[in-house]
């Protein structure tokens, strides 16, 4: 029961965020019901305060790096497509054969490609397109925590990335980081489905 | 007039049988088992619904209703999600983990879906929870017709009119019983009024509860602890024990409630200036469980109604009074009627008037063994050096802030576990979702 037909009229330019981001029209109405919950003062937008108010996420280590990923270039709003779009990544890949998919068209949002990208972009603070040690060590410390000695945090980062890197410039780029990975299930780590 | 004789008649006939049947084995604790009769009734008719519902509409519709969110959520906890992360063997996908709890959260987190109704694996043939199902059979919407008609023109008048006689009877009593001097004599009488007054109210919602553990029951100079779903909560618990009230000095019919029963026995209520003056708030507090004769105090640390699928984690405040700690586990089943009060959405009569159009209100309360502060990590400090003046003080000050937290978590974690809730567990150097099952 309930017409959600009618309830589509609310999201401005459906057609082509549901093209874009291959969400069903339900989904996205549950994520605009879900935004507009989010939007404290009802401003048509959400700020870094509104995300930072989620609970689970401030517990989250990464937290901060993942509300960073909504405000990209230091842009402090993020209206309903924007935040669609960055929820795209984690749409589950469809079951359509990629083979199918036309090579003209961009790449879905939800490709193994642009997942591996969010996750690389959560390393890479200043954006340069490689992770650094430094950058590495600063991770590891969000996710370790306070259990592990200084040391043991440098060496666990001058190992990682030394396994990753291939070309010895001493960081990691985003290919590299693909090849690392390729072997991975990323569908299954890095997919939320949206029940109807 | 033959037609207002005819009226008086049917009146005179109903309050003598509300009287008769209700009134007066609530005065003596006795259960006619007319409602045990109403409850299995409608176990029956609900069970012959589901299973209506579940021949005509076709699988899926059915198992998706019962998801509690509108994400499919990996019930993993971290360790698998993580390559053994002991600070030795870090990968560059263990981020995938964390990422994917972040977003999910973003998408829809657990203190949300605390804050709206839980929904129902099964319809129970009441409207407004009636969300993913469609038309199944004529005989189905039949059933549905009658229970409406039942539920608004016969449960409903009933239940009103005992509501009413419960509260006027409970602000006449304790009036008059505030008129008698302190004795013993004053102490049964308003607990006589308080239990008879509930348990009327109790039954105003058709309420059925089971009490388990009554050994554990809370003692006189104690703090009972329970997590909060609705007001009715305090009516559930006083029906089988008298408490001390706590709370902020309301306005309207409340704040008459408040004022007369305050007469009867110490009830804490404060002004809203007062609520704003924590050690004010904890001083009164102390001083009332430091007499032994007074009734335990009743507090909801939660701080606010939830929907009764999960414990939020409580406000330190509670804790910092001392004393004996009884807790208690409230649990509805969502089934008969939902009792969440979602105060965003409805204000008190909407709340109200819903609830005494819903089937019945039915729960478990459990009573906990009791816990102090004192008890809690006593053993541990013996090793240390002497340490004096200042330094002790603040040792002193840290460990019983220690105490106060770990009690805290230690409690809200008991109430989680006899709840068979989820638990989200803090962090502590590592973040972890982990899931106790079972009620011990």
């Amino acid at each position: 029961m309930g017409s959600r037909s009618s309830h589509a009229a609310l999201i401005p330019d459906e057609d082509s965020l549901r093209r874009e981001t291959g969400f069903s029209q339900a989904s996205l109405l549950r994520l605009y019901h879900r935004f507009r919950a989010l939007d404290t003062n009802k401003k048509g937008y959400l700020s870094r305060m509104d995300l930072q108010q989620i609970g689970a996420l401030a517990v989250n280590p990464l937290g901060d790096r993942i509300i960073d990923s909504f405000f990209p270039d230091g842009s402090l709003q993020v209206d309903f497509p924007d935040f669609v779009r960055v929820l795209a990544h984690f749409r589950p890949a469809d079951d359509e054969d990629a083979g199918l998919r036309d090579p003209r068209e961009p790449e879905p949002l939800n490709s193994r490609m642009n997942k591996l990208r969010f996750a690389f972009q959560l390393y890479d603070l200043d954006r340069d397109g490689k992770i650094s040690r430094h950058e590495m060590l600063q991770v590891l410390r969000l996710m370790v925590g306070v259990q592990v000695t200084e040391e043991q945090l440098e060496s666990i980062a001058e190992r990682t990335v030394q396994e990753a890197d291939e070309d010895g410039d001493g960081a990691v780029s985003f290919l590299e980081f693909a090849k690392s990975l390729e072997k991975m299930d990323i569908e299954q780590k890095m997919s939320i489905r949206i029940l109807k | 007039m033959e037609g207002t004789e005819l009226a008086g008649k049917i009146l005179s006939t109903w309050l003598t049988l509300v009287l008769g049947l209700i009134l007066l084995p609530s005065a003596f604790g006795v259960s006619l088992g007319i409602s045990e009769i109403y409850m299995k009734i409608l176990v029956k008719t609900l069970e012959w619904a589901t299973i209506r519902i579940e021949k005509g509409v076709p699988k899926e519709s059915v198992k998706n209703s019962a998801s509690v969110g509108i994400i499919q959520r990996d019930e993993s906890p971290m360790e698998k999600g993580l390559s053994g992360l002991r600070g030795r063997d870090f990968e560059l996908s263990d981020v995938f983990y964390f990422s994917k709890k972040g977003l999910e959260a973003i998408v829809e987190d657990e203190v949300t879906q605390r804050f709206s109704s839980e929904e129902l694996v099964s319809w129970n043939l009441l409207t407004r929870t009636n969300i993913n199902f469609q038309y199944i059979s004529l005989r189905l919407t039949m059933v549905w017709v009658l229970g409406v008609i039942v539920r608004y023109c016969v449960l409903l008048p009933l239940r009103v009119t005992l509501a009413f006689i419960g509260i006027s009877l409970l602000v006449m009593g304790t009036t008059l019983v505030g008129q008698l001097p302190d004795s013993s004599l004053k102490s049964w009488l308003s607990e006589l009024v308080h239990l008879t007054c509930c348990r009327i109210c109790v039954r105003s919602l058709s309420g059925t509860i089971h009490y388990h553990n009554k050994q554990y029951r809370p003692q006189k100079g104690g703090i009972c602890v329970a997590n909060h779903t609705s007001p009715i909560d305090v009516f559930i618990l006083t029906t089988d024990g008298c408490y001390a009230m706590v709370g902020q000095v309301q306005g309207g019919l409340m704040g008459i409630i408040q004022r007369a029963i305050v007469k009867a026995c110490p009830h804490v209520w404060f002004e809203r200036s007062e609520m704003k003056d924590r050690h004010l708030v904890t001083k009164r507090l102390k001083e009332h469980i430091a007499d032994r004769k007074k009734l335990p105090i009743l507090i909801f640390p939660e701080g606010t109604c939830i929907n009764n699928t999960s414990v939020m984690m409580f406000k330190k405040g509670s804790f910092e009074i001392g004393g004996t700690i009884h807790p208690v586990a409230i649990k509805y089943n969502p089934q008969f009627g939902d009792a969440f009060w979602n105060s965003s959405k409805y204000n008190m009569v909407s709340y109200l008037l819903r609830v005494m159009t819903s089937w019945a209100i039915v729960c478990d309360v459990w009573y906990l063994p009791p816990m102090t502060r004192e008890g809690w990590r006593a053993e541990e400090r013996k090793g240390e050096g002497r340490l004096s003046g200042r330094a002790a003080e603040e040792l002193q000050q840290h460990d019983r802030g220690q105490r106060v937290s770990q009690l805290r978590i230690k409690l809200n974690a008991t109430l989680q576990t006899k709840l068979g809730f989820p638990e989200l567990a803090f962090r502590n150097g590592l973040w972890f979702f982990s899931r106790l099952g079972g009620r011990g």
